[in-house]
């Protein structure tokens, strides 16, 4: 077998061996993941205790000892006696089963709370068309320019044979939604425009101004913008203009976002290549087409995760207009429980909204993920 | 040969003429002069148009304006205070004063456990432990997808579910937990701490020059002399003399149980802690990425480049990996200090009394609401701009030269 | 460095070279001076260029030569002297910019094709958005120049699909798609790697041999002899020597010119 030799074109399929015992398969896996040292050794067998005992007493309270229900009298009073002697033992769900509509849709007309909900589901599906790649062209604006429309019409009414219902009474999940979205849309525009004004060589005051506004909003809480935006902005209007509270409070979130954005926005400008406003100069392209042609659509493709990351962070400081007393969903959660059967009960709504909040921050969170996988996949040719 | 001579381009021989400005639309220079002007103008006109509409308006409310409400009698009742406060003499100044100090005392608390917290967490994110790395990734990740008010909310109500002082929950007798806050024990504080105190400030000088001289002996001879002996002797053998010496006083103001609530010890009341624990908990979610995204930012080639070379591991990661990791978890991780500075604004929703909650209700009872929140926003921007000198410092001293 | 006249009408230092090709001058620079703060890195550069001649530049790193050739079409600014590009002088006056960028085509040695468009979109934006071309008829034009360049059939890729070659020869289509008069190339074939370095050479010598005017920064002295009427050699900021491209290599008369072709032609 030694001397002869390898004849080309017949090269022998290596015969497969199996691997020995011990390398792959669960006890394997366990011995290299949880068992591979002292000290994991005893982190693992304290983590499963300590886990065991949790989910033990979790699942307890929120499950086996639950109360679902609870009787009403004959007024529609509810009687949360067995939720009083349940309590520390098991979760009161009740308080879900019997305010859900007061939380998701404020005090919307009970009739007509249809018409959030359509709305809802129309933010969710503008969220999901806007997720998916295909659709990141042009046209894009046309379908956020007609939803918000839509949605418009839909919570307002008094059109279309629908009842007029007036902002005082929107409440909920769907304020939520309009404070973050409306604010993404026209803060985007703003942020774009302060961005480029930022990075202006030919235009000193312009970049100051863009500067001093980007750092102003940042150096403050949001809160401060809140207060200023509820307390300020009806002085700063003529006599007998009244701003209503939502749009006061929708401008304050455009501003603060607008800044944030801004950031977003001009990193991306930087991280475009020099060569590129160049080659458009080349060619004779004014500023405005070198922008809006070549520098934008690669800028702004650059920064979608963190700009993401940063819809997130909206979307999780939309509840602090509980402190304006604006009513969102966190503030709704609040307003549920002041009503005196419920006092208590505090524990079981602050879980119900959090699950909410998490179901949208989470798949955003994940798409935001998956999202910055693919993009650096593709950039590395 | 040529090198011989100085190159002529940065002798400076001759300077660039100056340009002269053409008034005529294809002028960049011109269009960009006649553009800001046009910009400018319509941002100051619409602030005059504001300024001026906000004049009328306070008028007619009859509001006064200015900052003299600062030195009016305040009359707020305020919980806590590193200040002495009486509600009946002191003043809005004092009032905020003390808000702007409960501001700074629950950041500067609250960056300091954060930062122990989340990078204990980051390093758990890359344990080999299968379990560990889980648990710590579903930690930031739930954590990051609640509000923080939420989260706050939901820890004032646990601890307004304690049990009242007397079914406290303790800690060998000596620690307290129940619906009134937190009752540890205190340390009377004695000149002799003092002392310590400033023998450690005093030790610690001296240990940085011990190690200094080291270094140069180091480069002269080689050899480096073991500075852990005076290390040793300067942090801590010097204040416990200082502090033997003057009297060696240990005693603790105990709280105890009496009537319906303790007296003694120091309390740490259940806003301040709920803020603490909710800012805590969720800027540690944060801080863990940083810190483990600056850990994974370190090409395993230094590690492996630094063992080929024979250095311990302890050298590596101190003066390799660790020098690398810092510059790029420093930058971000100051961001997340400022923004746990701003998030303790949301006290205002628990009730604890921070230079927001006071500035709302100064503004609320003076009418004076653009003073009030002039106010709270040049605090912030003074803590904020603070900190970002720092940074920009911090970032100019690091930098890698590149070419 | 004292001051020569050899027999093909060379040059010496900064002073004005007599043409090897006669006819109406393409580009003219007088007495060119830029700053960049006080470092002065062109220093009284004086150059004509007739039209349909071609003209490599070289020099060491650092020369000026690639500044140079940006102050033609004003991607950098000089502060003192004048540039005459096809009849209209380079000022700050943005209309006479428009134009001269108009008949000035630039090739970069970084490509700077356009990633989010395809390669037949990176060839029609310029036609479209500048000389107002319709649509079709960008195309069609596009195609035509995509032909030349050899690449036809990539049309609908992406830039990112191309070899480095192949996107060299792109670039060089889409500026030939704004007919210009003049090409200028600023080290064309420096990033690539050497196996493609022939076939841009070989699409820059048929642009050539079509009767362009170009000036080329390039170190490839081999496309210098085969297709440069003339070659100028810059350092530290000034035009030291030119002359034909066999005079410049087989005669340098200058000292720095020896230096620097004994280091370039040392890898050879």
């Amino acid at each position: 077998m030694g001397d002869t030799a390898v004849t080309v074109g017949t090269i022998e399929p290596v015969a497969r061996s199996r691997p020995p015992p011990g390398i792959v398969g669960p006890w394997a896996w366990a011995r290299a993941n949880l068992f591979n040292s002292w000290l994991s050794t005893a982190i693992t067998l304290a983590l499963v205790y300590i886990i065991l005992r949790l989910a033990v007493s979790l699942v307890d309270w929120a499950f086996v000892h639950a109360i679902w229900h609870v009787p009403y009298s004959d007024k529609g009073v509810p009687d949360t006696s067995s939720c009083q002697r349940a309590k520390g033992i098991g979760a009161c769900w009740a308080v879900i089963a019997d305010k859900y509509r007061l939380i998701l849709f404020g005090r919307y007309p009970y009739d007509e709370q249809w018409r959030p909900a359509i709305c809802v589901a129309l933010f969710i599906g503008l969220y999901v068309v806007s997720a998916m790649r295909r659709f990141w062209r042009k046209e894009l604006v046309l379908i956020w320019i007609g939803t918000l429309t839509v949605i418009g019409v839909l919570m307002w009414g008094g059109v279309f044979g629908l009842t007029p219902v007036s902002e005082d009474y929107w409440g909920g999940l769907p304020i939520t939604l309009i404070l973050a979205t409306f604010g993404l849309a026209f803060a985007f525009p703003l942020a774009i425009l302060v961005a480029l004004g930022r990075r202006s060589t030919s235009m000193p005051a312009v970049r100051m101004l863009c500067v001093l506004y980007v750092e102003l909003i940042r150096g403050v809480p949001l809160i401060s913008v809140l207060f200023m935006a509820s307390v300020m902005f009806p002085l700063f209007m003529p006599a007998g203009v009244n701003i209503d509270k939502l749009l006061r409070a929708q401008i304050a979130f455009i501003l603060f976002a607008g800044a944030y954005l801004a950031e977003v926005v001009r990193g991306g400008l930087q991280a475009l290549p020099k060569g590129q406003a160049e080659a458009g100069e080349a060619l004779g392209l004014t500023y405005w087409q070198k922008t809006g042609l070549i520098i934008l659509p690669q800028a702004l493709r650059l920064v979608i995760p963190p700009l993401v990351n940063t819809f997130i962070g909206f979307f999780k400081d939309t509840s602090l207009v509980l402190i304006i007393g604006l009513f969102d969903l966190l503030t709704m959660g609040k307003v549920a429980l002041s009503d005196p059967p419920w006092l208590s009960f505090a524990t079981e709504v602050y879980i119900a909204l959090a699950i909410v909040y998490t179901a949208f921050c989470f798949a955003m969170s994940k798409y935001s993920r998956g999202l910055e996988r693919e993009l650096g996949r593709a950039h590395r040719r | 040969m040529s090198d011989a001579v100085a190159d002529p381009r940065t002798a400076g021989a001759r300077l660039a003429p100056k340009r002269r400005l053409r008034l005529s639309w294809s002028d960049p220079i011109f269009r960009s002069i006649v553009w800001q002007v046009i910009i400018v103008g319509l941002v100051v006109a619409v602030a005059w148009y504001l300024i001026g509409n906000t004049n009328r308006n306070l008028a007619a409310r009859h509001i006064a304006t200015g900052f003299a409400f600062l030195d009016r009698v305040a009359g707020i009742p305020i919980g806590e205070s590193l200040l002495p406060y009486n509600p009946a003499v002191s003043t809005y100044g004092r009032a905020l004063l003390i808000g702007i100090l409960n501001t700074l005392e629950v950041s500067a608390i609250g960056v300091v456990l954060a930062t122990i917290l989340g990078t204990l967490i980051g390093i758990g994110r890359l344990s080999a432990n299968w379990l560990l790395a889980r648990l710590t990734a579903f930690y930031v990740e739930t954590v990051r997808d609640i509000p923080l008010l939420l989260q706050l909310l939901f820890w004032y109500t646990i601890l307004q579910g304690l049990p009242g002082p007397r079914q406290a929950l303790h800690l060998s007798h000596i620690a307290f937990l129940s619906n009134r806050g937190l009752k540890l024990p205190e340390l009377i504080w004695h000149p002799a701490h003092t002392g310590a105190v400033i023998a450690f400030i005093v030790g610690a000088i001296g240990t940085r020059l011990w190690v200094l001289r080291a270094r140069v002996r180091q480069d002269a001879t080689g050899a480096r002399p073991a500075t852990w002996p005076v290390a040793l002797a300067l942090l801590v053998g010097l204040p416990l003399v200082v502090w033997a010496a003057m009297g060696a006083p240990f005693q603790w103001d105990l709280p105890a149980m009496r009537g319906f609530n303790f007296r003694g010890g120091g309390t740490v009341s259940p806003e301040f802690f709920a803020l603490l624990l909710g800012l805590v908990v969720y800027t540690a979610a944060y801080i863990a990425e940083i810190v483990r995204s600056g850990i994974q930012a370190v090409p395993l080639g230094q590690w492996e480049a630094g063992t080929a070379l024979g250095l311990g591991r302890g050298p590596i990661l101190r003066r390799i990996v660790l020098p690398q990791a810092l510059r790029v978890i420093i930058p971000p991780m100051t961001s997340q200090y400022l923004n746990l500075t701003k998030n303790s604004s949301l006290a205002v929703a628990i009730g604890f009394q921070d230079v927001v909650s006071l500035a709302n209700t100064t503004l609320n009872q003076t009418g004076q609401a653009i003073e009030g929140i002039a106010y709270i926003m040049a605090v912030y921007l003074t803590i904020s701009l603070s900190i970002s000198l720092f940074m920009n410092w911090y970032n100019a001293r690091i930098a890698l030269v590149e070419r | 460095m004292v001051a020569r006249t050899g027999a093909e009408g060379t040059d010496t230092m900064s002073q004005v070279a007599s043409p090897v090709l006669e006819g109406p001058s393409a580009i003219t620079l007088d007495k060119v001076n830029k700053w960049y703060g006080t470092l002065h890195v062109l220093r009284d550069i004086s150059m004509t260029v007739a039209a349909r001649e071609r003209v490599v530049v070289c020099g060491p790193s650092g020369s000026g030569k690639s500044t140079m050739i940006r102050c033609i079409n004003r991607l950098e600014i000089h502060q003192e002297g004048r540039i005459i590009v096809d009849g209209t002088e380079l000022t700050d006056d943005l209309r006479s910019l428009d134009t001269i960028r108009r008949e000035v085509g630039m090739v970069f040695q970084s490509f700077n094709l356009f990633p989010h468009l395809t390669i037949l979109e990176n060839c029609t934006l310029a036609p479209i958005w500048v000389r107002k071309m319709p649509k079709a008829e960008a195309e069609e034009l596009a195609m035509s120049y995509l032909s030349r360049v050899k690449i036809p059939e990539q049309a609908r890729k992406y830039p990112g699909q191309l070899s480095g070659g192949q996107q060299q020869r792109v670039a060089i289509a889409r500026a030939l798609c704004m007919k210009p008069k003049i090409m200028l190339f600023d080290e064309p074939t420096s990033a690539l790697d050497p196996e493609m370095i022939k076939e841009v050479l070989d699409t820059m010598i048929e642009l050539a041999e079509s009767g362009m005017t170009m000036v080329c920064v390039t170190h490839e002295m081999g496309f210098a002899r085969q297709v440069a009427h003339r070659v100028v050699f810059m350092d530290r900021g000034e035009i030291v020597e030119s002359g034909s491209p066999k005079r410049m290599f087989e005669d340098p008369q200058t000292d720095r010119l020896k230096l620097f072709l004994s280091q370039i032609l040392r890898g050879h």
